[in-house]
């Protein structure tokens, strides 16, 4: 009897179908993996178990009995334990205080049994060498672990089935061995842990099975133990790509983008951009691949100055800009297309002709002695709003009430019109129907025509392996392969984006 | 298709629901009148009537609802700016302050003392309302702390002032007047003079005006507001306040100096509602007074913003309505007994109603789906 | 000497008994995640309801528990609006400064004949004054205790009874996670909307109570000038506190100090102004936040509605 068995499930919001018809199956004591890409729908598969989500159709057996998981609440009464990718801990409550949160052991008159809770703590932590101090504040504690509070408190509660997403996208290597250690203690005792990864090197390491799912479907379940780690890519990334645009062959020119070492730290002060260094021609596009939260975030704000570079370097046409502000960086002539465009793109309730003079408002042509010129600003606006074929064509109506393709159609019109020398984009196509993506599309290409250098970023590999010219992947926050797009190989891709080696 | 228009008037547009909640205070300060065992329509009655009908209550309700338009052109600015400024109290106490002194002792004829006094009184005020900005954005000090905090240091500031020695009036708790040459009240000295009464006893219209400290004020009022607009619509000033307002982060990336405008924003702020104090000093007071409490002006005029939705033109209507709330309520209790305090209450309703947009929202819904089951066509 | 700091204390503890009681009111509100700027109303409230009940009555105790469920009744309407319409919770909190106010003095012309204050209490009436008689005249303790009413003694004790609570049991625990981290809490199984409500409701009570101290011990009735800004005053001793229980009790402590402090120099021929004493609460409050600088501690999701996610 296996402990978990998800049988057909299908989950649609809306018309949107995040899972297919998915079926999956975890024995006592198994440690399975769930690989795909980015939007696969691995977590929304096991938000479902979770409780979280409700199935559209599709049964749930935990040892072989029917299960109706409508939320967290009965998911934990049913032994199920998950660690999501953003840890749910409160940051100025103690160890102990998080793990026994929800289930608190009191004396009759609601006092807390702070003694008790700890000595149990720190036995269930040694059984299964999740070593932790119960009066450690988790503000004051390594990611590892707090990792590790976040299995104490499944476990806590009893879990049988573990769920840990991502987890080792947050812990250096010492601590991804430590995990694994941790693993095989609790699957000593029976426990069956499912785990979600892009990562190859961790699944062939920890996972006795593995289950593909690519697009919502299911592709196939196998023994790790029988493939190799070029197998599991190309299924992960498949073989089909879509949507082959037309373009003129490439003429890049001198470097305009140049990046030496540089290193960013992210929010949690890991490191996340690792001595990345890249060059971005003009009259290329250079397209950055790679699974989320492999630096790519960090490195684009770094280059905006958004974020600060700890060290290393970067300059425009030889202008070393590392550090200067977001304004200054605009002033040498970036263009910035941002992978948040309603946080950092769009002031939303602006309205469409405002949003077009957002770094230009102070200009000459469309001020004057500190009033804006509004006829200027209505003809600059009516002009972009007809070359980029935004809809509606009203320059007053707010931004908010736009589509999330003519949202992105503004900025694009507003970065490309001041004639930048470099135009990064991030995750451009995020979000927009077919006719957006491909008018995005074109105007990049348009863009590299013209003579400037285009950095794309994307978690889309289709996307990057149709526009740009030299495909670059991140991993690590590290550059670990450039190849010509022509040339290229899905399957080489797939294994570079999850840290295999040709 | 008619019944899905009104419908989407209803939950999405920011005017229907201001008239919504308005209603709905009015509503319900009716029921609490009737459950006291007071009859609403009299009450309402009495209070339209102590509004429109004679000239004097008009004046008077005029003269009220001045220092309430600018007090809340003062809070819907900040609003805009996403700060949020309950200093726009002390910020009207320090403007009415320096009005007063500057108008009892710099010697100038009226056509300048009376710019140079509001001026002056503007700057101060200002200065108080930017200092709220800077520990705001030097020191992270949230601005409804810091301002409530100068609320109080400003009153006993004000206090220290009345009893000045040579500016403290002799046994009062007030200070000695401003000169005639500051003094915006129109024909203040003429109208109580033997040749005045006289000419005003055959002259009735004019006589009901003049019985009222009318003044000037109102139009200051609402060219600020004006002013208010134009600013916040027209100028990159205002395009740089309100992105810093509405999207911080944008405004950042834009190469906005967020510090920088928070500072300029509550000082525009507190120069308006000092400005609000200066012509209640110039225009109707004509000297400031020992406070053992605070006036109002400034709180009131935080529910004058919300009710006027932060717009430069809808704080004109709200303070015309607040002004006249306050002013007819008070006929209230005199002519049938009926507290006049029921106006606080209902504005208190209002202003309740506007904090949560979402109940008109979730009850329609829920009505729509109620009608959705029963099979009538709401698409 | 002597006797003239123990005067201060007394005076000092009757003065920052009303803004303790409040105070703490704005801890626990704050602590779940939901900002209350709406203390002054419901202290207003609070004594006006005190003030009646305990002259109708003559029962002080009666008139003490009713000001509180005043104040609790405000509570929960700004639970409502906060909790389950996700209402701007400045605004609603501005609305009820309003609503407290327009509703005591409504209801005290209708009560006390179109009067806007209430009859006084007699003596006898007013809140106990449990160690009144007991020490010797002109001694020490004579001096700080004779005139403390129960209130006083019942404030300090709620103090600890909060703290204890937050930092001891499972209520305090769960209350706590609902205001830094709501998901995590709801993760786990804990109804974040009922212990919100919660909160909110018993902040308006303890503020109702901060009111009600006025109107039956401070002083013998209600007035409108009673209240006066006192509920700000406590919201700034909380934050001045770092919405800790103690650390705000020893705020209010400083601004009735400073308050006392006036009253008593008031008797001599000082060389600063009155005025200036009667400021010195609120600059220093400034000064103490300014050098204070650095991490903010309120509760994390203090002032955000929690709204279940939102399935994309």
């Amino acid at each position: 009897m296996p402990a978990l068995e998800m049988r057909n499930i299908t989950k649609k919001f809306g018309d949107f179908v995040a899972n297919d018809n998915l079926n999956l199956i975890v024995q006592k004591g198994e440690v399975h993996a769930l690989l795909g890409e980015n939007g696969a729908g691995k977590t929304t598969l096991m938000n479902i178990l979770y409780g979280l989500y409700t199935p559209t159709s599709g049964d749930i057996f935990l040892n072989g009995v029917r299960t109706n998981i409508l939320n967290p609440k009965i998911a934990i009464e049913n032994k199920i334990g998950m660690v999501h990718q953003h840890f749910m801990l409160v940051k100025n409550f103690t160890v102990t205080e998080n793990i026994i949160l929800g289930k608190e052991k009191k004396n009759k008159l609601g006092k807390l049994l702070l003694r008790k809770s700890k000595k149990d703590i720190v036995a269930l932590s040694k059984k299964y060498g999740l070593l932790v101090n119960p009066d450690d504040k988790i503000e004051d504690i390594t990611v590892g672990m707090q990792q590790r509070v976040e299995i104490l408190k499944a476990l806590y509660r009893g879990a049988d089935i573990l769920i840990l997403d991502e987890p080792t996208a947050v812990l250096t290597p010492q601590e991804i061995k430590e995990l694994g250690i941790i693993v095989k203690n609790l699957t000593a005792e029976k426990k069956s842990i499912i785990f979600i990864s892009h990562k190859l090197k961790e699944i062939t390491q920890f996972a006795d099975r593995c289950t593909i799912i690519r697009r919502g479907k299911l592709i196939d379940t196998l023994n790790v133990t029988d493939v190799t780690e070029h197998e599991l890519a190309s299924k992960m990334v498949g073989r089909e790509v879509n949507f082959k645009i037309e373009k003129k062959k490439a003429n890049p020119q001198k470097p305009i983008l140049k990046i030496e070492n540089l290193v960013v730290k992210n929010n949690m002060g890991l490191v996340a951009v690792n001595k990345l260094s890249l060059e971005v021609k003009a009259g290329e596009i250079l397209g950055i691949a790679g699974i989320d939260g492999n630096g790519q975030s960090e490195f684009v704000e770094a280059i905006t100055g958004l974020r600060k570079a700890e060290s290393g370097k970067f300059s425009i046409s030889e202008v070393d800009l590392t550090n200067k502000t977001p304004r200054e960086i605009f002033l040498n002539k970036v263009a910035h297309i941002p992978e948040d465009r309603q946080k950092f793109g769009l002031v939303m309730d602006f309205s469409v002709k405002e949003n077009f003079i957002l770094q230009t408002h102070s200009y000459a042509e469309f001020s004057d002695k500190g009033f804006l010129k509004n006829k200027n600003v209505e003809d600059f606006a009516n002009k972009l709003v007809a070359k980029f074929d935004v809809r509606p064509t009203n320059i007053n109506k707010k931004a908010r009430d736009l589509s999330g393709g003519n949202q992105q159609k503004v900025i694009i019109a507003r970065e490309v019109t001041h004639d930048p020398q470099l135009l990064i984009a991030v995750q451009p196509t995020r979000g927009l129907d077919v006719g957006a993506i491909e008018f995005v599309h074109k105007s990049l290409i348009k863009q590299r025509d013209e003579g400037k250098a285009v950095l794309l970023v994307s978690l889309e590999l289709d996307e990057v392996m149709n526009i740009a010219d030299r495909i670059a992947v991140i991993f690590e926050g590290e550059i670990v392969g450039i190849v010509d797009a022509k040339k290229a190989d899905i399957n080489q891709l797939g294994l570079m984006m999850s840290g295999g080696k040709l | 298709m008619k019944k899905n228009k009104v419908i989407k008037f209803f939950t999405e547009s920011n005017k229907a629901f201001t008239l919504i909640s308005i209603l709905l205070g009015f509503i319900i300060g009716g029921l609490i009148l009737w459950f006291s065992g007071f009859n609403p329509f009299t009450a309402y009655a009495v209070i339209f009537k102590g509004i429109f009908s004679k000239p004097s209550y008009i004046s008077y309700t005029i003269i009220r609802s001045t220092p309430l338009i600018l007090t809340g052109l003062s809070v819907a600015f900040a609003f805009r700016t996403g700060l949020f400024n309950i200093g726009a109290e002390g910020q009207y106490i320090v403007g009415s302050a320096a009005a007063a002194l500057a108008g009892y002792y710099i010697q100038l004829p009226a056509v300048l003392l009376i710019p140079l006094v509001i001026l002056i009184a503007i700057i101060s005020s200002g200065i108080w309302g930017a200092i709220a900005g800077l520990l705001k954005s030097k020191y992270g000090i949230h601005e409804v702390i810091s301002t409530i905090m100068l609320n109080w240091i400003a009153l006993y500031l004000q206090n220290y002032i009345t009893k000045i020695k040579g500016f403290a009036k002799p046994n009062s708790e007030a200070s000695k007047f401003i000169q005639d040459a500051a003094n915006i009240t129109f024909f203040d000295n003429w109208k109580h003079s033997d040749k005045g009464m006289a000419w005003l006893n055959n002259h009735h219209f004019a006589k009901e005006i003049l019985r009222t400290p009318a003044n000037f004020g109102i139009i200051i009022a609402i060219l600020c507001a004006l002013l208010v607009w134009i600013i916040l619509n027209k100028t990159t000033l205002g395009y740089k306040l309100r992105a810093v307002g509405f999207n911080k982060e944008a405004a950042r990336y834009a190469g906005i100096n967020i510090e920088k405008y928070m500072i300029i924003s509550m000082f525009i702020s507190g120069s308006l509602a000092g400005l609000a104090g200066a012509l209640h000093v110039m225009g109707v007071s004509h000297n400031i007074t020992n406070l053992s409490a605070m006036e109002g002006y400034g709180f009131d005029g935080i529910a004058v913003a919300l009710i006027g939705s932060n717009a430069a033109f809808g704080t004109i209507w709200s303070g015309f309505l607040f002004g006249a709330l306050k002013y007819g309520g008070t006929k209230i209790q005199p002519f049938m007994g009926a507290p006049s305090e029921i106006i606080s209450i209902m504005i208190g309703t209002i202003v309740f109603f506007i904090s949560m947009p979402n109940i008109i929202k979730i009850s329609l819904n829920k009505i729509l789906l109620k009608n959705k089951k029963r099979g009538e066509d709401v698409k | 000497m002597l006797n003239n700091i123990a005067l201060i204390i007394g005076v000092t503890l009757m003065y920052s008994t009303p803004l303790i009681f409040t105070a703490l009111g704005g801890v626990v509100s704050e602590k779940s995640g939901v900002v209350n700027i709406g203390l002054e109303g419901m202290m207003v409230i609070g004594a006006f309801i005190a003030a009646t009940v305990g002259y109708y009555s003559g029962n002080p105790w009666l008139a003490f528990l009713a000001g509180g469920l005043a104040g609790a009744f405000f509570g929960l309407l700004h639970a409502i609006a906060s909790v389950s319409f996700s209402a701007d919770q400045v605004v609603s909190g501005i609305a009820i400064n309003f609503l407290g106010p327009g509703v005591a003095l409504f209801l005290s012309r209708i009560f006390f004949n179109g009067a806007t204050m209430t009859k006084s209490i007699d003596l006898d009436n007013k809140m106990p004054r449990l160690l009144n008689g007991i020490f010797h005249k002109d001694s020490f303790l004579y001096y700080i205790l004779d005139n403390q009413y129960a209130t006083t003694y019942i404030a300090f004790i709620l103090v600890f009874v909060i703290w204890y609570i937050l930092k001891k049991t499972v209520l305090g625990l769960r209350l706590k996670a609902v205001g830094e981290h709501p998901a995590a809490a709801d993760t786990l199984g804990i109804n974040v909307f009922k212990i919100r409500y919660l909160a909110v409701i018993t902040s308006g009570f303890l503020a109702g109570l901060g009111g009600a101290t006025l109107s039956i011990s401070v002083v013998s009735n209600f007035r409108p000038t009673l209240v006066s800004g006192q509920g700000f005053i406590a919201l700034a001793a909380m934050i001045f506190g770092k919405w800790k229980p103690v650390g705000a009790m020893l705020a209010c402590l400083l601004f009735g100090l400073a308050q006392g402090l006036v009253v008593f120099l008031g008797q001599f021929q000082i060389q600063i102004p009155s005025q200036f004493l009667n400021m010195l609460p609120y600059i220093l409050t400034l000064i103490v936040l300014v050098a204070f600088v650095g991490k903010s501690v309120a509760p994390l999701a203090d002032g955000i509605p929690y709204e279940k996610e939102q399935k994309h």
